[in-house]
């Protein structure tokens, strides 16, 4: 089996970065939006994964910080949903555009 | 050398009184709170009074000593700050005057003021102004002396305001701290003219190096001129206008007629025997330095005192308020005082002028005191400050009459009273130093025997009825208590034998005794001229008669001039609200209002203004904020990449 180089993995974790960041930023939906802000951690957890395999396959700290984002990416979106469930609740919807009372 | 201990509580027993009484709050120690201060104060007189005789007898020269002192405030290697208690003659005479008078003052209030809604109070302020007169007599530095002097003008503030409901006695306390202060502003810049050109503030270094002909101290403070007078001139002068403000010298003395809405025993202690002397003690303190380094300051002094005086003495003439007549009788002897300092030289002979002053003021206190409790008896009796309310006093008040009487005789120098002594030597010094104020001081002791004996005929003789109808007096009152009459019993006592006291021998300029002779011959003339003054009043005023009118009348300009003090606080009013208020206090509210006050708000609203502009920026949408996020980390990205590629 030929050896993936290692700019192809490079380029789909940009392009999922930047997807990821395109969502974020158009999307209305707060769930949507938090599915864009996944998809950009996990876009860095591909690029420490590669890095750690490709340049120093004989250490395991990429690895430890994947782990530990998946970890810290689970309890976002537990707050996250926490967040957006309460303002379903106080305003019956969860359009980004229109929960803008926070200014001033 | 007296014991330190007995010094420290001297201070600290009125101190302590006050922070007690001020402390306990008006009603939980009232019925004893005259008791505690009165105590307080005999036993203060009574180690003051020892301590001056171990002093006095033992030392046979009299340099000033620092007894005790500590490092208060350390401003740079050579300059401190102490607070000390400096024992020479003059602090220690100090102390005995201002213990005893101010007991004698504390145990006429039990009579006085019984019953006043404000009795505790009244003793604490009595007890704060004992301890800060006290703290001022012993002070060791220029410093301390200011410190103690600003809180002697804060007690006499609070007590000529004690009636606070009287209108007029609020802006008699009001004008008393207004122009003391304005004095004050003087003698601070003069402290710091001596300090910075002498490199130090405690009395004894800064007397040592400002008379010795080669310092270099003294060389640089008279070497440059500044409006034709040299540095030290000019603080020398701006100390002794502090000291003129609170002795109430010729022009800054218009507070002291008006500082008579106090409390009389408050008039009696505060501006007539202790504080308002606080000005000759303090150019006594430095003569030395007036007397060597600078005549022309101590010419100042001479010619201040001497306008004073025959001033006071002549308003005194036509004043019908008792106590505004004493007021001014004491500004007329504190002239006295100031004049004989002024005259006097350094050392031996020269010197008499000094022990004759500090002689005057010794008996001056005793006498004035006397005169303005047996006042106070009076007023206590009338109900009124008015001469035309009184006469024909003398059965009813046979004491007070006693004691009125010595103390006019005291004043008007007839022997052997205590006042002929000491009024005696400063004639003598005056005699000896310049014949034009020898002659001015002469009239001035007719002038006062005049108006004294004026003021006791009218009180106690004119009218043979008594008291007039709108003044009722109260039978059962009588003359007060037991505690008002021994004040003045024992007052008489010492208006009578305060001049035996040999003074030459404990009190001079240079520390080493002085023998005062007094010749019986020089002696006559003053008392001929007392006893013609005397004689006047008698003429006008023993019995009631239309003498004094047709007298009025006659020299009804004089009259009015004299009755209107002058017109000096017509002037003062006609400067302050023609010229200082609108040349200087209009355009002075005018910067305050639109340039310091229009900075700081022109500030406000343009901070105000760019925060409006820029909230537009904050729209309350998460992706509005996620765009300006990335797209700055992108630019900052792009230039990272650029500048360090």
């Amino acid at each position: 089996m030929t050896a993936i180089p290692l700019t192809h993995i490079l380029v789909l974790s940009t392009l999922l970065f930047f997807i990821g960041v395109f969502g974020f930023l158009t999307r209305r939906n707060l769930i949507a939006m938090l599915m864009g802000l996944e998809l950009m951690l996990n876009s860095v957890n591909i690029n420490f994964i590669a890095f750690n395999k490709y340049l120093y396959p004989e250490q395991i700290e990429g690895l430890g910080f994947t782990i530990f984002i998946v970890a810290i990416a689970a309890a976002e979106a537990a707050v996250a949903i926490a967040i957006i469930i309460n303002l379903f609740r106080t305003t019956h919807h969860i359009d980004a555009e229109q929960a803008d009372s926070l200014k001033y | 050398m007296p014991s330190l201990n007995n010094l420290l509580l001297i201070l600290l027993l009125p101190f302590c009184s006050f922070l007690l009484l001020g402390l306990a709050g008006r009603k939980r120690l009232s019925p004893l709170a005259g008791i505690l201060g009165t105590t307080s104060l005999f036993i203060s007189a009574l180690l003051s009074v020892h301590s001056a005789w171990t002093y006095f007898s033992s030392t046979s020269s009299h340099k000033p000593e620092v007894a005790w002192s500590m490092n208060w405030l350390q401003f740079s290697d050579s300059l401190s700050i102490d607070m000390g208690v400096l024992v020479d003659p003059i602090s220690m005479m100090m102390l005995v005057v201002v213990t005893v008078v101010s007991f004698m003052v504390h145990l006429y209030s039990l009579g006085y003021m019984k019953g006043d809604e404000r009795f505790t109070t009244y003793y604490a302020y009595l007890s704060l102004f004992t301890f800060s007169m006290l703290g001022l007599v012993v002070s060791v530095n220029l410093f301390q002396i200011y410190m103690f002097w600003e809180l002697v003008g804060v007690s006499s503030f609070l007590l000529i305001g004690f009636y606070y409901d009287k209108p007029s006695a609020v802006s008699a306390s009001k004008k008393a701290f207004i122009v003391t202060r304005f004095a004050d502003l003087g003698f601070l810049i003069g402290i710091l003219i001596l300090g910075h050109g002498a490199e130090t503030l405690d009395f004894n270094t800064l007397i040592a190096r400002l008379t010795d002909p080669s310092s270099p101290w003294l060389g640089a403070l008279s070497a440059g001129s500044f409006l034709g007078a040299s540095a030290l001139t000019w603080g020398l002068l701006l100390v002794f206008m502090g000291g003129a403000g609170k002795s109430a010298m010729f022009p800054l003395h218009i507070w002291l007629p008006d500082a008579m809405e106090g409390p009389t025993p408050v008039s009696a202690l505060i501006h007539a025997a202790t504080m308002v002397v606080a000005g000759v003690y303090l150019v006594a303190r430095l003569f030395p330095v007036f007397a060597i380094a600078c005549p022309v300051a101590l010419d100042v002094v001479l010619w201040t005192g001497i306008i004073s005086s025959v001033f006071a003495a002549l308003i005194a003439c036509a004043q019908t308020d008792i106590k505004r007549v004493l007021a001014y009788s004491t500004m007329s002897q504190i002239g006295y005082m100031m004049f004989a300092l002024g005259l006097s030289g350094y050392g031996g002979e020269a010197g008499l002028g000094y022990t004759a002053s500090l002689f005057h003021l010794f008996t001056h206190a005793f006498f004035k005191a006397l005169l303005f409790l047996g006042a106070g008896a009076v007023i206590h009796m009338v109900h009124s400050n008015e001469i035309k309310d009184m006469g024909g006093l003398r059965k009813r008040m046979p004491v007070t009459h006693l004691a009125f009487l010595i103390g006019c005789l005291a004043i008007a120098g007839i022997p052997p009273f205590a006042g002929f002594f000491s009024k005696e030597e400063i004639l003598t010094a005056a005699y000896a130093a310049n014949p034009v104020i020898y002659w001015i001081a002469l009239i001035t002791a007719g002038l006062t025997a005049f108006y004294m004996f004026r003021l006791y005929y009218l009180i106690f003789w004119s009218r043979e009825s008594g008291v007039s109808n709108a003044h009722p007096v109260d039978e059962h009152h009588g003359e007060g208590t037991i505690s008002m009459k021994l004040p003045l019993l024992l007052l008489s006592v010492g208006a009578v034998i305060a001049g035996l006291v040999p003074f030459g021998n404990y009190v001079s300029s240079d520390g080493t005794p002085l023998h005062i002779h007094l010749h019986i011959g020089d002696a006559v003339l003053p008392v001929l001229i007392a006893l013609t003054g005397i004689g006047i009043a008698t003429y006008f005023y023993k019995t009631e008669s239309s003498k004094p009118a047709k007298l009025m009348q006659s020299m009804r300009v004089f009259y009015m001039t004299l009755h209107n003090k002058f017109y000096i606080d017509e002037i003062y009013l006609f400067i302050t609200k023609n010229i200082v208020f609108p040349l200087i206090g209009r355009p002075a509210a005018w910067f305050d209002k639109f340039v310091i006050d229009g900075t700081v708000i022109a500030i406000g609203r343009t901070t105000d203004r760019i925060a409006e502009t820029v909230r537009v920026m904050q729209t309350g949408r998460v992706q509005d904020y996620a765009l300006f996020f990335i797209a700055s980390l992108i630019t900052l990205a792009v230039f990272a990449i650029y500048l360090f590629h």
